[in-house]
């Protein structure tokens, strides 16, 4: 797998009440098959810093590298999972949308399937391979999503709040699911959540930024032994370092009362 | 034991149901043409309007029974229709591909746009003469006056239909190295099937009207918009009414064969519309 490399990046947004900074010089090294987590509150630039590596915005300034290769648009390199369900497509089923991105590659059809059914029982929906995606759960549909990033073999995983709009228990499920794909794979992730027991959990390194403008605050490594306990008094601790970084942002002396409104 | 004979039970009583429920969604359907058949009927037999101009519904069944076995309804039916696809594929062609385009180029959009908006709510009859003049009377004013009035229902839907593609399929595609052909192929016109399947429906009827008004003007020798035209000189409200059965049974064919089938198979399908 690949190192990703971002420098100095900064981009603003012309919106009709002026010109509004996104992000503001943004340094970050990930390392070959790491796993970071980009956490922050709403408006922090988190989800627009994910959006210029995989290539859909540009950045007024500085560059991003991946292995080494300037990034020039979207690229085969990375896969890209999305918070929306509605990403699928919903007129082919699991396995054709699995199938995608092997297609535009110009894989042949036997050997597309073969990859796209390995995939779907990586995620664990292999039973339902002929499926259309709206007889398929919230939760499903974001597992064929993951699947459908991976089947390519990009070398990076971006992830956008992919489970946000899950219900609690089903986030636990999807997100021991991932910590288990991503053992498998060593892809290099870049994750963005605003939940930050999911950042524990999830990143080898947590990346905390602050809105207004968008600014990496702190960086946090989580050097805990996987599977993780989220219960494990080591855990909590890092949770509360995290908070206490957040809360400090939201203006409260009291970290802790702000664990709801990070979690939120 | 015990249980699985009441499910037997419970499942008997389903069954029945189900089958009274579909006898009621018939009857439910029925009703409205029995008491417009009885109206129909009454005023018939009242004699307010002369026979011969205000048939029995037996009357018009023989006669469309009479005008079916002599082949002479028949002949009409088939003139209309193929009128009617070939003037309705050619408005599927263009239509489809201009409202496409438009929902595509910017550029495309400032051409069309103001052209269709404009051409749009002129009635489609109001063209008649103009084609009329310019390529006779007959089949081909008839089909390309068809094809051009039906043209703008489907470059609406198909235009709005690309506009309303999700943008998070086409990065979502992009991201998994989808040039813009394959865009396009994949993403594009499914994701905008619902509207231009819609679009598709809208101009068949709007054929219809046109092509059934265009017989009458256009001296076609054979058509059932002009057997229902000239049956008036012999005062045969019997065959006009026998003509506007068939064109009703046609365009429910169309409806239940056609379009139901391919929605049923696509968007239906794919959860995009629900039944």
């Amino acid at each position: 797998m690949v190192p990703i490399e971002i420098r100095d990046v900064s981009l603003i947004y012309d919106t009709p009440g002026g010109k509004v900074p996104g992000v503001k010089d943004v340094n970050l090294n990930i390392g070959a098959s790491e796993f970071v987590c980009i956490v922050g509150p709403s408006g922090c630039g988190k989800s627009t810093l994910l959006n210029i590596v995989a290539g859909f915005l540009e950045p007024a300034a500085g560059e991003i590298r991946i292995g080494g290769k300037k990034v020039d648009g979207h690229g085969m390199d990375r896969g890209v999972v999305f918070q929306d369900f509605a990403q699928l497509f919903p007129w082919r089923t699991a396995l054709g949308n699995v199938t995608f991105g092997l297609e535009m590659k110009g894989v042949p059809k036997d050997e597309r399937e073969r990859i796209a059914h390995e995939q779907l029982r990586l995620v664990k929906l292999d039973k339902f391979t002929g499926s259309y995606p709206h007889h398929l759960s919230g939760g499903m549909q974001q597992r064929v999503a993951i699947a459908r990033a991976l089947a390519y073999n990009p070398s990076v995983l971006l992830m956008d709040e992919p489970f946000a709009a899950l219900d609690a228990l089903t986030r636990d499920d999807m997100q021991r699911l991932l910590a288990e794909v991503w053992r498998e794979t060593r892809k290099t992730v870049i994750y963005v959540t605003h939940n930050v027991s999911e950042a524990v959990y999830l990143a080898d390194r947590v990346i905390v930024m602050t809105p207004h403008p968008g600014t990496v605050k702190a960086e946090i490594r989580i050097p805990l032994s996987r599977p993780r306990d989220p219960l494990s008094v080591e855990f909590l601790d890092f949770q509360k370092e995290l908070l206490r970084h957040l809360g400090h942002e939201t203006g409260t002396n009291e970290p802790t009362k702000t664990n709801g409104k990070a979690d939120a | 034991m015990q249980d699985a004979v009441t499910t037997i039970m419970v499942d008997r009583t389903l069954d029945r149901s189900q089958g009274g429920e579909r006898i009621r969604l018939i009857a439910r359907n029925v009703f409205p043409f029995v008491v417009v058949g009885g109206i129909w009927e009454i005023i018939a037999w009242s004699g307010i309007f002369p026979r011969r101009l205000f048939p029995t519904l037996e009357e018009v069944a023989a006669s469309f029974v009479q005008l079916t076995i002599t082949g002479i309804l028949p002949h009409h039916a088939i003139e209309t229709l193929i009128r009617l696809l070939t003037g309705f594929a050619l408005a599927g062609i263009f239509g489809v591909t201009i409202g496409v385009l438009m929902g595509r180029s910017r550029r495309a959009e400032d051409i069309f746009l103001p052209l269709v908006s404009i051409g749009a709510p002129i009635p489609g009859l109001a063209y008649a003469p103009l084609f009329l003049l310019w390529f006779g009377l007959g089949n081909i004013s008839a089909v390309l006056l068809v094809g051009f009035v039906s043209a703008f229902p489907i470059i609406f839907n198909s235009w709005t239909g690309v506009k309303a593609v999700k943008e998070i399929w086409v990065r979502s595609a992009q991201a998994m190295g989808a040039d813009d052909r394959r865009l396009f192929r994949h993403v594009i016109l499914p994701g905008a099937l619902p509207y231009i399947l819609t679009g598709l429906r809208l101009g068949l009827a709007q054929a219809w009207r046109i092509l059934v008004a265009v017989e009458m003007l256009a001296a076609v020798p054979w058509g059932l918009g002009w057997l229902i035209f000239g049956a008036r000189k012999f005062l045969n409200t019997d065959a006009m009414l026998a003509g506007i059965v068939v064109i009703a049974l046609i365009g429910l064919a169309l409806e239940k064969f056609v379009f139901q089938k391919i929605e049923n198979y696509t968007v239906v399908r794919w959860g995009m519309i629900s039944s």
